[in-house]
């Protein structure tokens, strides 16, 4: 059999399929194991790349603003998120640290990135710009590396274990940080494989 | 579409001599080591898949064990220093009245990757040789193992947050323990395993074609 332009393979199962275009609002689904193939959205691409640059924005207040706020009366003390993956830094703990980093800043930040770079030309009708494939397939892989949405629940779960030694606040930082958290999970579910490659590959050939 | 019927003999890429792109889901002629449109590699199935999830596993168990042993907060208030591993915070939350939180780390920290261990080895173990267990069932479990796996990360996270806000010099500090850095490796490497296994492989050697 010779492999064509419409053919697709579900990426979880390998069962082939025949795809055309897909009607808007209607999903496509693999006829072996249920998994999302294409989705019918023609607007999604602009709305994946607008979440994107805005969760890119509110990430520098994340950075230079102070994230939590503990006081007991006689001490002060504040942290940013920086401070925060920064604790780790002395001695055998330095490797803890930079994991942290990675996790919480620096892979949210380039999934962000890969797809601004991958996807924004094609929001505003222009070509795609080199390397788009690969910035796309990157964003892709490092998807269950970018962990900010569980950083905010062991927040959650830090305030109530200080909640007896000191009264605390939150930060600019921290609602940002919140926000960021609510937009990616929104861009998320705006992503299908099998349109947003199709779309790429139009931008691609133009 | 939905809510075409699934059936179980679909043809796949393997039957047809192609391979399928994971990444992209482009499809192409057998062989084709990598992706044009994507650039990812191409693999029909991946040969190694069952040898790298078990190994990634083994190296999760080891630095678990450690990680329930050692402390993996260290506080001192006025000089005196007491330790915390990762069931003595729990215990301690849960003095507090604070259950849900304390349910939550328990959940986390101990249940998740106790029962990672579990369900990897059970699909890896299922999927070696012919089976009659229902596919879509397989796919259920390994999907739900691969997307809870990152919360265990929770505990690494909040010894991070602690350390950073409680340091009043003499009155009160907070330091991490090395159950922190073995935790997070732990966590790391099951994560791995999850992410080696190839589920093609779930539908290769089904016994009995069901109907579901």
């Amino acid at each position: 059999m010779t492999p064509t332009e419409d053919m697709v393979c579900c990426p979880v199962c390998d069962a082939l399929h025949e795809m055309g275009d897909v009607p808007d609002g209607q999903r496509a689904r693999c006829i072996r194991c249920g998994t999302v193939i294409a989705v019918g959205r023609p607007e999604a691409i602009l709305r994946i790349v607008v979440l994107a640059v805005t969760a890119l924005i509110l990430m520098t207040i994340v950075v230079f603003y102070p994230f939590l706020e503990l006081r007991n009366g006689v001490f002060d003390s504040r942290a940013s998120v920086f401070e925060t993956v920064m604790s780790f830094s002395e001695g055998v703990m330095a490797p803890l640290s930079v994991a942290v980093a990675i996790f919480v800043i620096v892979l949210p930040v380039s999934r962000l990135g890969l797809l601004v770079w991958a996807l924004g030309p094609l929001s505003i009708d222009r070509n795609a710009l080199p390397g788009a494939a690969r910035a796309l397939r990157w964003a892709e892989v490092l998807k269950p590396w970018a962990m900010a949405e569980i950083f905010m629940v062991g927040v959650a779960v830090a305030l109530i274990k200080l909640a007896d030694l000191a009264t605390l606040s939150m930060g600019p930082a921290f609602w940002s940080f919140t926000a960021i958290v609510v937009i990616t999970a929104l861009k998320d579910t705006q992503m299908s494989k099998h349109s947003i490659w199709t779309a790429l590959d139009k931008a691609t050939m133009r | 579409m939905d809510g075409t019927r699934q059936s179980n003999n679909a043809l796949t890429a393997r039957e047809a001599g192609l391979v399928g792109c994971r990444h992209c889901t482009r499809v192409m002629p057998r062989g084709t080591p990598k992706c044009p449109r994507c650039g990812g590699t191409l693999e029909s199935r991946d040969a190694h898949s069952l040898q790298r999830v078990w190994a990634w596993m083994i190296a999760g168990i080891l630095f678990f064990i450690p990680a329930n042993i050692y402390p993996m907060l260290i506080t001192t208030t006025v000089g005196r220093a007491s330790e915390q591993t990762i069931i003595g915070g729990v215990i301690e939350l849960a003095h507090h009245g604070a259950y849900g939180v304390a349910g939550i780390v328990f959940v986390a920290s101990i249940l998740i990757p106790v029962g990672k261990f579990v369900a990897i080895g059970y699909l890896a173990n299922v999927v070696r040789k012919p089976h009659g267990e229902k596919p879509k069932h397989l796919l259920h479990l390994f999907e739900f193992v691969e997307w809870i796996g990152r919360w265990s990360m929770i505990d690494v996270f909040v010894v991070a947050i602690l350390v950073a806000l409680v340091q009043f010099n003499i009155i009160a500090t907070i330091n991490p323990g090395i159950a922190a850095v073995c935790f997070a490796l732990s966590v790391v490497f099951t994560m791995l395993s999850a992410l080696s296994f190839d589920s093609r492989i779930i539908w290769d050697r089904i016994e009995t074609l069901s109907d579901e």
